[in-house]
């Protein structure tokens, strides 16, 4: 019997999108402000249904755009409420100014992202280039392996944003299409146990708050814009302690241990592929593959991009041969992609740093498949004999 | 609804002195005597503009009433999600007191950038008042042009050059755009107008449901005038029918003010240095232009309100 079952949890069928949404129900945010974009929409959509059968207390306001969205949400943690949105893509790209607005003012909103291709040209499948573009934006962002993990990351984003010292917005990121429209199994909590687990949100400082008046968003000029941003990355920082004392709590009720990253049969790797989000689900099933043939392949799926567990990276890359890392996202930098650049960063220092390689794949939701993942392997395997990397940079799956 | 001077004179207003808006400017005067006209607290929100940045220079604030900047475009967005927080931790218990909610914009931040927020939050029917200080461009970064800038006028996107005698055009009509909301009420005033502007401020804030206010606001910089012509010019604004004062309840246009004897246009733009340029011969046709839109603004409302057009 898993610990899931002892402790009464609730094997459910459900879609990314559903589960996400079925989190955000047992959240019971006090306000939640969203605009429709495939492929999120069916959060908005579930979540309308939710109050409309009045199974949740939320103020829901559906605004005319995502830049309302976002701005709405401000408003509204400014005042104190525990505040969700969720969108994908071009919505995130037309919230991006508020982004920043947010994550300064160190207000705890909790957004789903359903990662979509950013136009152009338009597509409306899965890559990581929305989520990724905002990588600098102040936000904490998860990434999640498959419908189960979108819910627990929902779930815990919320005491991670809360947190005293942390107090700032998550992205809880979830692979257009193919985890928010596939049917998963996945195990949930009950209410009880969820609002016991975030308890009520105590904001510092609220509009509402008529008796101590407070300004928000004020102008800061060179006297002061740089110790506020000084302390915004102090509470990213603080977000290292955060993450996995929220996680180790939430593998008390679950038996589900999250960390920064899972390695998956990486112990004795010669190669590791570092990945986010369903690709890491394919490639557990290629490594698997190889090693009864006896290559020995392994899997870094990260889970937290920001903040970047850098010294955690360190430890769990050096000795390996090399690190092949995958991007869905082209930066066009034209030096590789931006999972790349940081892993490749963190590890510059550590002794016995493995060779790195770089495979951008998936843009616009192209289909990454087994003998995608098996073809990097075996690249980077013939690299760790010979001990040298042609060409650092590839795409993976496109016509060239 | 009365207003009595010496009870609003008594009143604590929460916006203290000392701010850096520049003597003789509109907006902080209309602030003033809107804040006056509320009887419960206030929670209020402002867009990037001369009002925020002048008031607001951290580590100090003029606002002793809670106060938001977020961005430019999106001053009604975020009070409408502070709005929503209050009905939401209303219904729960955990906050008790009446608050009413304002936000405020220049003519920048509402009839450009910020249009679709403010619409946006008009239509979804919060209960707040919107408030535009319109002194017609964007002052707080050198007097650019906007779409409520007067036709003719002489900006610094808008020149009067040689070819080009300032702003192309006439302004749009925002009033109107928001009274098309269907809103419970909507109104124009000026802070030379206090008795009207408490008064509009007071029904705005008492009536369930969104409320638009569009105050006439002086820019000294902008409009090129003295410091002390502030309230002169605004009641010129106001005898010549270019800035008519009026209130929309429920879809009932009313006209507040009738000059006795409305004065040409002329009066109003001779001494502001901004129109300078249309009175050389050349230019005389503009201001026929400009007379021939203001009759027709006017007898437009004159028709809403039901009143006689001669």
């Amino acid at each position: 019997m898993s610990l899931a079952q002892q402790s009464g949890e609730n094997r459910m069928a459900l879609t990314g999108n559903e589960a996400v949404a079925y989190a955000m129900k047992q959240v019971n945010p006090d306000v939640v402000a969203a605009y429709p974009i495939t492929p999120q929409t069916e959060i908005v959509q579930i979540f309308s249904s939710y109050v409309a059968d009045g199974e949740v207390d939320t103020v829901f306001e559906r605004v005319e755009s995502e830049h309302s969205a976002m701005s709405a949400v401000v408003g509204a943690a400014a005042a104190g409420a525990r505040s969700m949105t969720a969108t994908s893509a071009n919505g995130l790209a037309l919230m991006w100014e508020i982004l920043y607005i947010a994550a300064s003012n160190r207000l705890p909103i909790v957004m789903p992202v359903v990662n979509r291709a950013l136009s152009g040209p338009i597509n409306i499948h899965c890559d990581h280039s929305d989520s990724m573009g905002a990588r600098d934006s102040g936000w904490i962002q998860l990434y999640s392996e498959n419908a189960q993990e979108a819910y627990d990351n929902t779930i815990q984003a919320i005491r991670i944003a809360e947190h005293a010292d942390v107090e700032l917005p998550v992205m809880v990121c979830q692979d257009g299409f193919i985890i928010s429209h596939a049917l998963d199994n996945l195990y949930g909590l009950d209410d009880e146990t969820i609002r016991a687990f975030i308890g009520t949100r105590i904001p510092r400082y609220s509009l509402l708050d008529v008796e101590n008046p407070a300004t928000f968003g004020p102008l800061d000029l060179q006297d002061w814009y740089f110790e506020h941003k000084r302390q915004q990355a102090e509470g990213m920082k603080n977000a290292l302690d955060v993450i996995p004392a929220v996680a180790k709590e939430f593998a008390e009720l679950t038996g589900r241990e999250y960390g920064f990253f899972e390695e998956y049969r990486a112990d004795d790797a010669d190669v590791v592929m570092v990945v986010l989000g369903s690709t890491a689900g394919t490639a557990k099933d290629v490594v698997d593959a190889m090693r009864a043939d006896g290559h020995k392949g392994g899997i870094l799926k990260l889970r937290v991009f920001r903040p970047l567990p850098a010294a955690q990276l360190v430890r769990a890359l050096q000795g390996k041969k090399v690190a092949a890392i995958m991007d869905r996202a082209e930066s066009f930098a034209a030096s590789g992609g931006p999972v790349y650049k940081e892993i490749r960063s963190a590890i510059f220092d550590c002794e016995q740093a493995p060779m790195t390689s770089n495979y951008i794949y998936g843009l616009g939701g192209r289909d990454i498949r087994p003998e995608h993942i098996r073809e990097v392997f075996n690249q980077n395997l013939s690299a760790a004999e010979t001990g040298h990397i042609d060409t650092p940079v590839r795409y993976l799956g496109v016509r060239e | 609804m009365a207003v009595n001077i010496r009870e609003l004179s008594k009143k604590h207003i929460p916006f203290t002195g000392g701010h850096r808006l520049c003597a003789g400017c509109g907006a902080s005067i209309a602030v003033r005597q809107m804040l006056a006209a509320a009887d419960d607290p206030v929670v209020a929100g402002v867009a990037t503009g001369c009002l925020e940045v002048a008031t607001t220079i951290y580590p100090y604030t003029s606002w002793e009433t809670p106060l938001i900047h977020n961005a430019f475009e999106n001053v009604a967005a975020t009070i409408s999600g502070a709005e929503a927080a209050y009905r939401a931790l209303r219904a729960q218990g955990k906050v008790e007191k009446e608050i009413k909610f304002m936000a405020f914009g220049g003519d920048g931040g509402t009839y450009d950038i910020g249009l679709q927020s403010l619409s946006g939050a008009m239509e979804r029917g919060h209960n707040m008042v919107y408030v535009c200080y319109d002194n017609g461009a964007y002052m707080n970064t050198g007097i650019q042009r906007s779409s409520a800038t007067p036709m003719g006028a002489d900006t610094s996107t808008s020149p009067a050059g040689k070819k080009i005698p300032g702003k192309p055009g006439h302004r749009k009509n925002l009033t109107a755009i928001v009274a098309a909301h269907n809103i419970p009420y909507v109104a124009q005033s000026t802070p030379a107008h206090w008795r009207d502007l408490v008064l509009k401020t007071k029904k705005a804030l008492t009536v369930e449901g969104p409320a638009f206010i569009n105050v006439l606001a002086t820019c000294p910089r902008g409009w090129r005038i003295p410091d002390d012509a502030t309230i002169s010019t605004l009641r010129l604004a106001t005898d010549t029918c270019f800035w008519p004062l009026f209130e929309v309840e429920d879809g009932e246009y009313s006209i507040n003010y009738r000059p006795r004897e409305k004065k040409p246009i002329e009066e109003w733009m001779k001494p502001q240095g901004r129109f300078r340029h249309l009175f050389r011969e050349e230019n005389k046709h503009l201001l026929e232009e400009i007379q021939e839109e203001v009759d027709r603004n006017w007898n437009h409302l004159r028709r809403l309100a039901r009143d006689e057009v001669e």
